[in-house]
């Protein structure tokens, strides 16, 4: 327990958490791993957790019928994966495909959605963090969006 | 003032090799066809290439600078004048003029950590920088390369990128806009590398080169990470018909690229860097 | 090149039936006379044989985007402002071939094209335009690089000035300080005085060959009248100007005005025709153009003069960079009155107004000056509180 608490706390994801709250949402957390090939989370699927990766690396990829996989992003040490458990339907939206031999900490999405709606103070604290990074992402994905480097005469006029 | 010589007047070179980088690149190597060459080039800079009857273009030099007799140039076969030097073949000629414009600053780096970020094509003018620096390795302190393409098929240099990633003394990123399932590395855009990649903020040299949108979300991530931003420089491109400030088309504000740039510190046009059209 | 002596020293007058002897002595030292004469009813810059080809007897009322010539009551031989060509069409000409190459597939031979040299008189250069020949001199001869064939074509170059007493409608030297009275950088500068019966030159020397031009002819020094008459002639000149501007702090301005709403005010009347550059005595720009025989086996270079109005000049892969007519009349407007004085060390405007009168739809830069002064809250000045530098 005080090791899992120790690598939230070590999580840049949970930078600078308040003791008090760690407290709370260490009783959500669990240490996982996964080999290469295992999937974290596929699309479709319950989103009923989250991960905060620890090593290794996992895509995040959407399949495209006649075309397999198409990757959109990839994870590494140091990023949380997955916000689909905070709002119903509670599904994933891609899947979460391992690479390499991946640790990392998994945080139940029922635990810790009960405990942000007692105590909304650290549910707007979880909600930050959260939304820090998908201000990240989708500042990432407009970039991607704008094809930077895409073949410039393909692209005038 | 230059000797009495006509700077638009090329220099003959010949082709040495042409190699096939990717599916729209290539890079040439070039010796001279004469006895003399041209004066020796600085990481940065550009030559003037002059295709026989079909035009001339600015292309930044890709090569090794302590090899200055053999010029390397890769560029992207995109109009008319580079793609006709794709279908170049050994012994051709062709003229050159150069080199010319400001260049990174490596030797005034030194002490500092590096890091070089580059977009696409940009990776060919920022190679000579790299080469500077590996080959007075010790007097630097982290060197890293972040690099970002738009698919794994656009990666430029790829043997040699595996030979540097193999080094204890640098490190290697590369990322890609798309990949598909076969794609084993990183999935993202290269500012994003940028929160993660070890550098001392406080203590770096960054060098950017690729498309301007790429250059100016790089430069936030790292103002992001507490550099200064005259730390950060930046490589420009605008047209260019005789890239000796005579012609007037390469302005930015104030400045001529082909004199004042291509690479500036960033803070020296800051200003100029967010407004459109200019 | 022309050294300031004379200047400040005696003046001389000449008759005007001197004034022919005044260009034989010139023609008769080498050089070949360029100068004003009338051509499509339009002033224009040309070889002339003496004083029968100027545009004697005629003026010109210029306005934006108008110009027409009147006849005049006298027969003044300068009683006229500037025309829409300019003189570097004879020192930078609009066309220049600047090698041929041979090839044989895969060998190249290049051949420079050897500069030409050429010995012109330019008879009647006004204030204005000896500042923009100063202007063209520091671009071409003073930079790291220099243009071997402006070089040759202006080695050795006549200036016979000629002091504005009849500036036209879209003058504006004065404000910026390169008229209507020159300063340097001639040999003769002439000032004509026609008035009842007299028609008389002022002349000063400003270098040495000019002053031995003016031991050739029949001349006096001139009375303390005569000079007086001139000195009142160019002084009453500064303020019958059509236009002003206040160019304190112009470079700022501009700078600060980037994104100034007015461009697009601009922008909707700009036709994008490139006149304003073409009729410039400043733009420089060029671009060069690459072509080969039919059989391939000769290629050449040549360059031309280009205009920052078109869409072609500031294509880069894929577009333009200016795409708009906002952008493009931004630079050129940000080039002449702010960037330039970075590049330069000068303003590259130097109020000749030609951009004003030939422009097809009278876009005025002097009235965009006043435009973003005034939306900074300036109160627009009168002539007479804005004085040259």
């Amino acid at each position: 327990m005080e090791d899992l608490k120790k690598y939230i706390a070590e999580h840049p994801f949970f930078e600078n958490m308040i003791p008090e709250y760690l407290d709370t949402i260490v009783g959500c957390a669990s240490n996982v791993r996964f080999n290469a090939g295992d999937f974290l989370f596929r699309e479709g699927q319950t989103a009923n957790q989250f991960f905060l990766i620890r090593h290794g690396k996992v895509t995040l990829e959407i399949y495209v019928p006649s075309r397999g996989p198409f990757i959109i992003e990839t994870a590494e040490a140091g990023d949380v994966l997955g916000w689909s458990w905070l709002f119903p339907p509670y599904r994933w939206h891609f899947d979460a495909r391992v690479q390499e031999l991946t640790r990392a900490i998994a945080m139940d999405a029922t635990c810790l959605r009960e405990k942000k709606e007692a105590d909304p103070a650290l549910g707007y604290n979880l909600m930050q963090r959260f939304a820090r990074v998908m201000e990240q992402r989708l500042q990432a994905t407009r970039l991607q969006l704008a094809d930077v480097y895409g073949n410039p005469v393909a692209h005038s006029r | 003032m230059l000797p009495q010589v006509d700077p638009m007047l090329p220099t003959l070179y010949q082709i040495e090799k042409v190699t096939k980088e990717t599916e729209d690149t290539f890079t040439l190597a070039l010796n001279p066809a004469q006895t003399d060459g041209l004066p020796p080039f600085q990481p940065g800079q550009f030559n003037m290439l002059y295709i026989y009857g079909v035009g001339e273009v600015p292309i930044s030099i890709s090569g090794d600078p302590a090899i200055p007799r053999t010029l390397v140039h890769t560029t992207r076969a995109v109009g008319t004048v580079t793609r006709a030097m794709k279908q170049l073949k050994k012994d051709q000629q062709i003229g050159i003029r150069g080199p010319y414009g400001s260049h990174w600053p490596v030797t005034e780096a030194i002490g500092d950590d590096i890091v070089l970020v580059a977009g696409g094509i940009g990776l060919a003018p920022l190679r000579p920088a790299l080469y500077q620096v590996l080959a007075m390795r010790e007097r630097f302190g982290k060197v890293v390369l972040l690099y970002g393409t738009r698919t794994p098929e656009d990666i430029l240099f790829k043997k040699e990128l595996e030979n540097w990633r193999k080094r204890f003394d640098l490190e290697v990123y590369v990322t890609v806009d798309r990949a598909t399932g076969n794609w084993y590395g990183n999935v993202g855009v290269v500012p994003s590398l940028i929160p993660k990649a070890p550098f001392d903020p406080h203590q770096t040299t960054a060098m950017i080169c690729g498309p301007e949108v790429m250059m100016r979300f790089t430069v936030h991530a790292l103002q992001n990470r507490g550099m200064a931003t005259q730390n950060i420089y930046v490589s420009m491109e605008r047209n260019m018909k005789c890239a000796i400030g005579l012609c007037g088309h390469c302005q930015l504000g104030p400045t001529f690229i082909c004199k004042d740039g291509p690479v500036y510190r960033f803070d020296v046009i800051e200003r100029l860097f967010d407004k459109r059209e200019l | 090149m022309c050294s300031e002596k004379g200047k400040g020293e005696a003046m001389f007058t000449i008759d005007v039936s001197a004034f022919d002897d005044l260009l034989s002595a010139i023609k008769a030292k080498g050089y070949a006379l360029l100068g004003p004469t009338i051509r499509d009813r339009v002033v224009v810059y040309d070889q002339i044989s003496g004083s029968k080809d100027l545009p004697i007897g005629w003026s010109d009322r210029q306005e934006g985007g108008t110009y027409r010539l009147n006849k005049r009551k006298d027969q003044a031989f300068f009683g006229y402002s500037v025309g829409p060509q300019t003189w570097k069409k004879f020192l930078y000409p609009d066309h220049l071939k600047l090698w041929e190459a041979h090839s044989d597939g895969s060998r190249i031979e290049i051949e420079p094209a050897t500069p030409e040299s050429r010995r012109y008189a330019l008879i009647g250069i006004r204030p204005c335009e000896l500042a923009a020949l100063a202007i063209h001199d520091r671009i071409f001869l003073e930079g790291p690089y220099l243009d071997p064939h402006y070089q040759a074509l202006r080695a050795d170059t006549f200036l016979l000035a000629v002091n504005c007493t009849e500036p036209g409608g879209t003058c504006f030297c004065h404000s910026m300080g390169s008229g209507p009275a020159v300063k340097q950088g001639f040999d003769l500068a002439l000032t004509e005085i026609v008035e009842n019966d007299d028609h008389y030159f002022l002349v000063n020397p400003g270098s040495d060959r000019g002053a031995e031009i003016l031991q050739e002819v029949v001349y006096h020094e001139a009375t303390a009248e005569e000079t007086a008459r001139a000195e009142k002639a160019l002084s009453d000149a500064e303020y019958r100007m059509g236009r002003y501007m206040d160019i304190d702090n112009i470079r700022e301005l501009l700078y600060r005005n980037l994104e100034h709403p007015y461009w697009e005010e601009i922008a909707k009347r700009c036709l994008n025709c490139a006149n304003c550059t073409l009729v410039c005595p400043t733009c420089f720009c060029s671009t060069v153009e690459d072509s080969t025989d039919l059989s391939g086996a000769s290629a050449s270079r040549t360059r031309m003069w280009d205009s920052c109005f078109t869409s072609q000049f500031s294509y880069i892969h894929g577009g333009s960079v200016r795409q708009s007519a906002m952008a493009r009349y931004r630079q050129w407007i940000t080039h002449k009155l702010a960037s330039w004085q970075d590049q330069f060390g000068t303003s590259g405007c130097v109020g000749c107004g030609r951009c004003i009168t030939w422009c097809p739809v009278g876009i005025d830069i002097t009235e965009a000056v006043w435009a973003l002064r005034e939306s900074e809250g300036e109160t627009r000045r009168e002539k007479t509180q804005l004085t040259g530098v």
